[in-house]
């Protein structure tokens, strides 16, 4: 009951700082409604028992990316507030098509048969999640294969976010 | 200490996804795009932890799958961002309209 | 769980979350702010109280204190924990801490001119003229966090907690003491906002960069950071004593114990790197009263009280290599800081040095073993340390309200342009006062004399001559010095316009002058030796000693009383006292007449006024080396001649490479796709039409494609 009670109001503030994500005009202020709302979500991560989990969300979403985020709402900040309107023209459409999709979803979800919880406590999985991540026999490739990703994608970045030079050698 | 039904995860992530995709949708901004993309994300996340959690905590591979998104999340934020900042450098927009180099 | 277990969880909590609402939603609107923060203070400071009520009334609560933790961060086989713990050394914490912020921010809704309207004139990042200050919200934000971060280091159970505490504050005090960071002054050489915010931030991470060494050593030794865990089992502490560290000489436990002082020696401003707290005077004065008497540096001797255990590990009639090391960094801290003090003529930079010098006190109280006495000392101290910096804002506020009238220009902090204040800030002089006799150890009457006079005992019955000589020296010194700054603030007549026009400030910065007032004077009352002539027996047999001596796992011994060390002490602080009026109160300083000790003591004084050229010093060692060999050795050379010499030759083989490369793609492969190529140009040609180039049209596409495809799919199933 206690713990419906926490899911409940969890879920609703994480939901509500997500809507003010998307919908506040200020970016500065939807960067912070989004570290909001991802604070939600490592809470939600708690009663699922996955602490990591929550301090890996923290520490990497709130501590890296949404830190990223506000330094790029502050390095492009004039232009948009010159422009000043921030939704589209057809928001209506992405609104109901996003109702529509959530509904159907939703549908779908009530009228299946879901696994009821396992039984007894998790224990520590971060020591064989540990473990499984550099495991030959389990997940060692497509970790291995993320790293070289983010070295890919932190090259690549570097290189997309030069300025552009006028001297092209 | 959890009685609470997996749906109620499930229908939490799918809300969680469909605000991030009228984000994507509705915004102009492509940092605030970005954020929806990341609030979809989050959501997958979600799902994911909460189907580990209500299959076989002792098999992680959902929370392994998990941490591979975290790094293609990172991947992709640190991307996206370079690309909005290059664009804004070179067409001095953030605006995701008028971003239309490519067409015709 | 019982209730003051849930109560102390909370007590940082409201602080923390005034600091997320005050960022997310109030930030526009001032009252909101202030109310916010000044709220969850107020709540904080109930819980606190509440805690310390029950602590107080239970029958031997230092056998069962509040302990409380979860598991918080898995690391494989075992898990980190965060957990509370009140025992009663975090009660007496909790007293004053809670009460200090409060009225801090009470204060500062006065000090940040609320109620007035928008200068002009101001800009943000710049001090205001005589508008309401333009990052109000900002500032009470920063001040909450400043709280709450303090709070999570007073009922941490364990090490790491405290650091994440400690390294908050670190950010805070940057943020807080660069608060004006527009300020420029016409003097160069004078220290600016943001410069001072960066030599604090600096100072201090260097010395905890070491301390968390220390903690993770202590941590890979020990298993755990709690400290119940550490000082409450003899195995564990026998352990650290009798393995040997890496240094040879040394055991575990001292090296720790060397390494987590010196964390403290940053943060508490201890010789040598005390250099930075003069600085932090840049930021606005509630920041100074936060820094120095509620949070920051009483958090540094907080942490050394907390670890006394390990640090007094094997020690042999009260001194191992660490307690020394204290008692001589604290007394010579002490006798140091109370010299230079003398010959400032800065208002808040008089009391900066105090405050060093008060802290080197407590140090070397430790140093000697005198715990109770260090605690106490802290406690009276926090009390009418902020006493006196929120009354030096008021009276800068005062001479600042006269400049706004009178359209004189002059340092509003320095001395020697006031003078006469006490007829027209009653107020203000009256509690300064008190605050200032309570620094100087007023006999019998003050909070100041009954903690410096237990230190000074302790001493003195214990034999540690040279301390006891040092540290009675430097209770002279601070008496002169105190009576030099009331004389020269408040008394004689005003030496300028503006002195003559300031008037007294609004209640929200005189009522927590009052409130800390009677602390000042009624604090000490409960820490009176047992064995002092009627008083002693009147306020029942020394409560605070019987109370705080639970926090240590083996309950010392208290020390005899003996007439010596108190006469002295009032002797001491009596003759400075009477010399300081002599000087400077009895014919109060004319207009530009000098400072008399400049006739009497020229080059001593230049010395002084100049901190020993400390700061010079560290320039000419420290930070001229380091913007050398940045600027020769890594730019000039490694950079210029290795890197970029390397890089030009690679950038050459390619060059000639890619010109072989160039020919071979003209003539063998360009033609033929050429010609593909103009084929499906022309096929695209067609049907480039749908291609608008917004991403979001695509995506509204699909999606709109993929809610058709769920809605057909539902059809089929249903």
């Amino acid at each position: 009951m206690v713990s419906q009670v926490i899911f409940i109001v969890f879920a609703c503030a994480t939901l509500l700082a997500a809507y003010l994500v998307v919908n506040v005009n200020n970016l500065i202020h939807a960067a912070l409604w989004l570290v909001a709302s991802l604070l939600g979500i490592a809470a939600i991560f708690v009663l699922l028992d996955a602490s990591f989990m929550a301090t890996v969300e923290i520490v990497l979403y709130i501590g890296a990316i949404a830190i990223l985020i506000v330094f790029a709402v502050m390095l492009t900040r004039r232009v948009m507030e010159d422009i000043g309107q921030q939704k589209t023209d057809s928001w209506w459409l992405a609104a109901a098509l996003s109702m529509v999709f959530f509904v159907s979803v939703t549908l779908l979800i009530w009228n299946t048969n879901w696994p009821s919880l396992p039984q007894g406590d998790v224990g520590d999985t971060v020591l064989i999640l540990g473990k499984s991540l550099v495991d030959p026999d389990k997940y060692v490739i497509p970790f291995e294969i993320a790293s070289v990703l983010l070295i890919v994608a932190l090259i690549g970045s570097i290189a997309v976010a030069l300025p552009p030079s006028d001297d092209n050698k | 200490m959890s009685v609470i039904p997996l749906s109620w995860y499930l229908i939490f992530a799918a809300a969680l996804f469909c605000i991030g995709l009228y984000g994507v949708l509705a915004r102009r901004n492509a940092v605030a795009i970005l954020m929806g993309i990341e609030l979809m994300l989050n959501a997958v996340i979600v799902n994911l932890i909460a189907f580990w959690r209500y299959n076989d905590p002792t098999n992680v591979s959902g929370q392994a799958f998990a941490i591979i998104v975290f790094a293609v999340a990172a991947a992709e934020a640190a991307v996206g961002l370079a690309l909005i900042i290059s664009i804004y450098r070179r067409q001095n927009t953030v605006v995701a309209e008028d971003i239309n180099l490519m067409k015709w | 769980m019982e209730i003051s277990t849930l109560f102390t969880w909370l007590i940082p909590l409201p602080p923390l979350l005034s600091f997320v609402v005050i960022v997310l939603i109030t930030s526009n609107n001032r009252r909101a702010s202030h109310l916010v923060a000044l709220c969850a203070m107020g709540i904080s400071l109930f819980f606190s109280w509440f805690v310390v009520y029950g602590a107080i009334v239970s029958d031997h609560f230092g056998d069962h204190p509040i302990a409380s933790s979860i598991n918080w961060l898995p690391t494989g086989n075992t898990a980190l924990r965060m957990g509370i713990a009140v025992d009663p050394l975090t009660v007496v914490m909790l007293t004053f801490v809670p009460l200090a912020c409060f009225l801090i921010i009470l204060y500062s809704i006065g000090y940040s001119n609320f109620g007035q309207s928008r200068d002009e004139r101001d800009v943000p990042g710049n001090p205001p003229h005589h508008g309401v200050e333009p990052m109000y919200s900002r500032f009470f934000a920063y001040l909450s966090l400043f709280a709450g971060a303090m709070l999570v280091l007073t009922v941490a159970d364990n090490l790491l907690m405290l650091f994440f505490g400690w390294e908050i504050m670190g950010a805070c005090s940057y943020l807080l003491i660069g608060f004006w960071y527009g300020r420029t002054y016409e003097d160069k050489l004078q220290i600016v906002p943001s410069g001072a915010a960066v030599k604090a931030f600096m100072t201090t991470r260097l010395a905890d960069v070491i301390m968390l060494i220390g903690i993770a050593y202590l941590y890979y030794e020990a298993g755990t950071l709690n400290f119940r865990d550490i000082f409450f089992n003899a195995d564990v502490l026998d352990h650290l004593l009798h393995t040997p560290s890496i240094i040879g000489g040394l055991a575990v436990a001292h090296l720790i114990g060397l390494l987590l002082f010196i964390g403290t020696v940053g943060k508490s401003a201890q010789f040598p790197l005390h250099v930075w707290l003069p600085d932090a005077m840049e930021g606005p004065t509630p920041v100074s009263a936060m820094i120095h008497a509620a949070a920051m540096v009483s958090a540094g001797v907080y942490m050394v009280l907390r670890m006394f255990p390990l640090l007094s590990a094997g020690a042999y009639h009260g001194a191992n290599p660490v307690l020394t090391v204290m008692a001589f960094i604290g007394a010579f801290t002490a006798l140091f800081a109370a010299t230079i003090a003398i010959a400032q003529n800065d208002v808040k930079k008089v009391l900066a040095y105090s405050t060093i010098s008060q802290l080197g006190y407590m140090i070397a109280a430790l140093g000697i073993g005198a715990y109770i006495a260090a605690a106490f000392h802290l406690m009276t101290h926090a009390f009418f340390k902020a006493l006196l910096f929120m009354g030096s804002g008021s009276i800068i506020h005062g001479v600042e309200h006269g400049m706004h009238h009178t359209h004189e220009k002059l340092d509003p902090q320095d001395m020697f342009n006031m003078g006469g204040l006490a007829k027209r800030m009653p107020i203000t002089f009256r509690t300064f006062l008190i605050g200032g006799l309570s620094l100087a150890g007023f006999p019998f009457v003050t909070a100041g004399f009954w903690s410096k006079d237990e230190i000074l005992a302790d001493a003195f019955a214990h034999g540690h001559w040279w301390v006891f000589v040092t540290l009675l020296l430097s209770a002279f010194l601070t008496a002169f010095y105190t009576m030099r700054q009331i004389s020269l603030t408040f008394l004689g007549e005003p030496r300028t316009e503006s002195a003559k026009h300031a008037h007294e400030s609004t209640w929200t910065m005189t009522f927590p002058l009052v409130v800390l007032s009677v602390f000042a004077i009624f604090a000490g009352f409960v820490g009176v030796h047992q064995d002092f002539p009627v008083l002693g027996k009147m306020l029942g047999k020394n409560p605070f000693e019987h109370f705080v001596i639970y926090s240590l796992p083996n309950h010392g011994s208290g020390f005899v009383f003996t007439w010596t060390p108190v006469m002295l002490s009032v002797v001491v602080g009596l003759s400075g006292l009477f010399l300081g009026w002599l000087v400077y109160g009895r014919n109060s300083l004319k207009v530009g007449q000098q400072d008399p000790l400049i006739k009497w003591f020229g080059p001593l004084y230049e010395l002084l006024s100049n901190k020993y050229y400390i700061d010079e010093l560290y320039d000419l060692v420290f930070v001229r080396p380091a913007k050398w060999l940045s600027e020769t050795v890594s730019f000039r050379f490694v950079d210029r001649i290795l890197i970029d010499g390397l890089l030009h030759a690679i950038a050459g083989w390619t060059m000639k490479l890619g010109s072989g490369a160039v020919w071979f793609e003209k003539w063998g492969i360009n033609y033929a796709p050429d010609k593909f190529g103009d084929g499906v140009r022309a096929s695209g040609d067609s049907v480039r039409i749908v291609q608008s180039g917004k991403i979001q049209d695509y995506l509204m596409l699909t999606m709109s494609a993929l809610v058709v495809v769920v809605i057909i799919v539902f059809m089929v199933i249903n």
